[in-house]
């Protein structure tokens, strides 16, 4: 693997304005030594991918806390395999239900963190998995 | 090694040989072991005054709970107005005494249930509304004289008070004798919360056009409740918490007064909302320090004449953040505490974050079960016997003191940082709060700070603790969406139309846009059309999200 810096979007799909959690995973990532991009609320799917191709990022992280995870993964999903980000590793975060984390990880989510999960898992999670 | 318990020579005390630990609260005040009278004095001048009398330290009335007991206001709300009212009526069966209506982030951000940017969202979070017609329903068989009603919305809060007042003037109310607030505070929905849609210049406008409405027309109304809540769950101390919520209660305060509106018109309808975890002895010192700090500001800044405009009347409640995914039951007993910090405290208003809330929004189990939390301290444990009943506490007014200094200097951190819109607009405040939540974070990480279930005694029983959720309902969002398209073809479309380029005009003129809003929403024009003729003249607010720096 190349030495390059780990590059991460990070964004907030949707109109849940819960940044609370977002905004301390980019701190944790920045010390982390990564670079970091942060969306900031309210981004479209379509924004998001856009955002994650001309950044050319390694690490596509969504955070969602409202419940509407399952129908904006499902969107983004479509949208990140048209634009070639398949190749991408793909985590997502928020208020997750146990029921839900196995549909999340079969939609392509290699990385699923609920409420509670340590910024530190977090980061070697995407330190081992980042191609 | 022993296992029997030691006992201590009686010639060498404990404390002389172990060194005490040392307690710095989240405001930055060190606790010390032990008060005295002589702590009371040191921390600076005492407050003799009496409950009810400026500056209110001890609580705004007289009699306080003796007189009438803390409201009970659960936060409520999900799929549609037909559901949300039911639940409504279970709730008040129950006992409850105010409403707190929750509404989904479509009808929060401006947007119909039919929009695009709504997919997922209807329903979800809270009720869906798009035009008067859910008002209509929300509320029908509610006594709106006997039980008041407060909306908790914020960027689209105009179109949302709007729908209430006109809502109660069908019904035969008299807007001028309504009782009720909305929360309708913009600028921290910018540190905290996030529902914004305008930049922040038109939204401070718009608040200030909702209190000098409400001052003419609606003159028993709160037009405003100026959390330092989400704040505090973003990340503030609680000192910063009221301190943050002061600036911004001046804030728009400054801009009521700019439209030639007198203090005592409109100050005593601002209300205030704060956050309930933590130390018990630190929270209960922030209300006290902050209703005796609000008074002196309404008092000597502003030369208010009449006492009441200088009351911090306050909601008090919540408690989010310190809820846990973990042992969820742990959540029933952390609210019970709360509860018992908003009583100590004097809040007017209660409400508890439910132990399920952790995962989602609330059963009618779990809501009964807050309800029940509150009405515990009313009959069983003696809460509403006495007025402040930590008064005269060493501990407590010194404490009190202590807090009030912390607040002035949050304060004057934002006046230091170009006063609170600026360094809202450039995400100074952001960066501060988020800041701190970081490190609040890596403190619960490492066991700095210790939560119960969590970072210490976290052997669980169980691997899946089994709560029972609410479900959201996908069909319920289908026929909101069909209600809509029934009512916007059987409605007067061209009289919409007019409203709207009304609303438009009146924007855009800098006019105050209520008139205008009320006539559009009695036209039943949907949330997302008021919202996009103010759009058209105020744009969206942009979020400043390059402002980030490594934590040092």
């Amino acid at each position: 693997m190349s030495q390059r810096q780990i590059r991460v979007l990070l964004a907030k799909p949707g109109l849940d304005g819960h940044d609370v959690g977002a905004k301390v995973v980019v701190q944790a990532l920045l010390q982390a030594g990564f670079d970091v991009i942060y969306t900031g609320l309210r981004q479209t799917p379509e924004a998001i991918v856009r955002a994650a191709r001309e950044a050319d990022v390694d690490v596509i992280g969504l955070s969602i806390l409202s419940g509407s995870h399952i129908p904006l993964c499902r969107r983004l999903r479509d949208l990140m395999f048209d634009q070639a980000l398949h190749d991408k590793l793909w985590i997502v975060g928020g208020n997750i239900p146990e029921a839900d984390r196995m549909v999340l990880k079969q939609l392509g989510y290699r990385g699923v963190f609920p409420t509670g999960s340590r910024t530190d898992d977090i980061v070697s999670f995407i330190r081992e998995n980042v191609r | 090694m022993s296992s029997a318990p030691t006992r201590e020579a009686p010639n060498k005390p404990r404390a002389v040989r172990e060194p005490v630990r040392r307690v710095v609260n989240e405001s930055g005040i060190e606790v010390k072991p032990l008060y005295t009278a002589e702590d009371v004095a040191a921390s600076g001048v005492p407050d003799l005054s009496r409950p009810g009398e400026s500056p209110f330290t001890r609580g705004i009335h007289p009699l306080m709970y003796r007189h009438r007991p803390f409201t009970m206001r659960q936060y409520t709300g999900f799929a549609n107005a037909a559901d949300t009212n039911q639940r409504f009526k279970y709730l008040i069966a129950n006992g409850q005494t105010g409403l707190n209506v929750a509404f989904d982030l479509a009808t929060q951000c401006g947007y119909d249930s039919d929009a695009p940017e709504a997919m997922g969202e209807v329903g979800r979070v809270g009720m869906a509304v798009d035009t008067l017609r859910d008002f209509e329903i929300a509320f029908d068989g509610i006594d709106l004289d006997a039980i008041t009603v407060s909306l908790t919305v914020n960027g689209s809060a105009a179109i949302l008070i709007a729908m209430y007042l006109a809502m109660a003037e069908r019904r035969g109310y008299d807007i001028a004798k309504l009782r009720g607030t909305a929360q309708n505070d913009i600028l921290k929905e910018f540190i905290g919360r996030g529902t914004w849609i305008f930049p922040v210049d038109p939204s401070v406008k718009l608040v200030a056009d909702t209190i000098e409405y409400c001052a003419k027309v609606a003159p028993k109304y709160g037009p405003v409740s100026v959390c330092g809540y989400h704040i505090r769950e973003s990340g503030a101390t609680p000192a910063e918490e009221m301190g943050y919520a002061f600036c911004i209660a001046k804030a728009y305060t400054d801009a009521a007064l700019a439209r030639g509106l007198d203090i005592d018109e409109f100050a005593g309808r601002l209300s205030f909302n704060f956050n309930i975890f933590g130390n018990l002895f630190e929270q209960v010192a922030k209300f006290r320090a902050g209703r005796r700090r609000w008074a002196k500001i309404i008092r000597d800044e502003y030369g208010a004449k009449n006492p009441s405009s200088g009351w911090l009347r306050m909601i008090a409640g919540g408690g989010g953040f310190g809820l846990t995914i973990e042992q969820p039951e742990n959540n029933i007993v952390r609210g019970a505490y709360y509860a018992l910090i908003a009583a100590l405290g004097g809040a007017q208003t209660m409400a508890l974050c439910c132990y399920d809330e952790a995962y989602t929004i609330p059963t009618p189990k779990a809501q009964r079960l807050s309800l029940r939390t509150m009405q515990l301290l009313i009959e069983e444990v003696g809460l509403t016997d006495t007025v402040d009943p930590l008064g005269g506490s060493y501990y407590v007014e010194t404490l009190t003191n202590q807090m009030e200094e912390k607040i002035v200097e949050a304060m004057k951190w934002v006046d230091d940082h170009g006063g609170i819109v600026k360094a809202v607009a450039e995400g100074v405040i952001q960066g501060r709060v988020s800041e701190y939540a970081y490190r609040r974070q890596r403190a619960l990480e490492t066991g700095a700070l210790r939560k119960v279930g969590v970072n210490c005694y976290n052997e669980s029983e169980e691997e899946n603790p089994n709560v029972e959720l609410h479900p959201y309902d996908e069909l319920g969002a289908i026929a909101q969406v069909q209600s809509l398209r029934l009512l916007k073809a059987e409605r007067d479309n061209d009289a919409v139309e007019r409203t709207l380029d009304t609303l438009r005009a009146d924007a855009n003129a800098g006019r105050n846009v209520m008139p205008a809003v009320m006539q559009a929403v009695k036209a039943y024009a949907t949330v997302g059309e008021m919202t996009r003729a103010l759009v058209d003249v105020y744009g969206y607010f942009r979020e400043p999200t390059r402002l980030w720096r490594k934590v040092a």
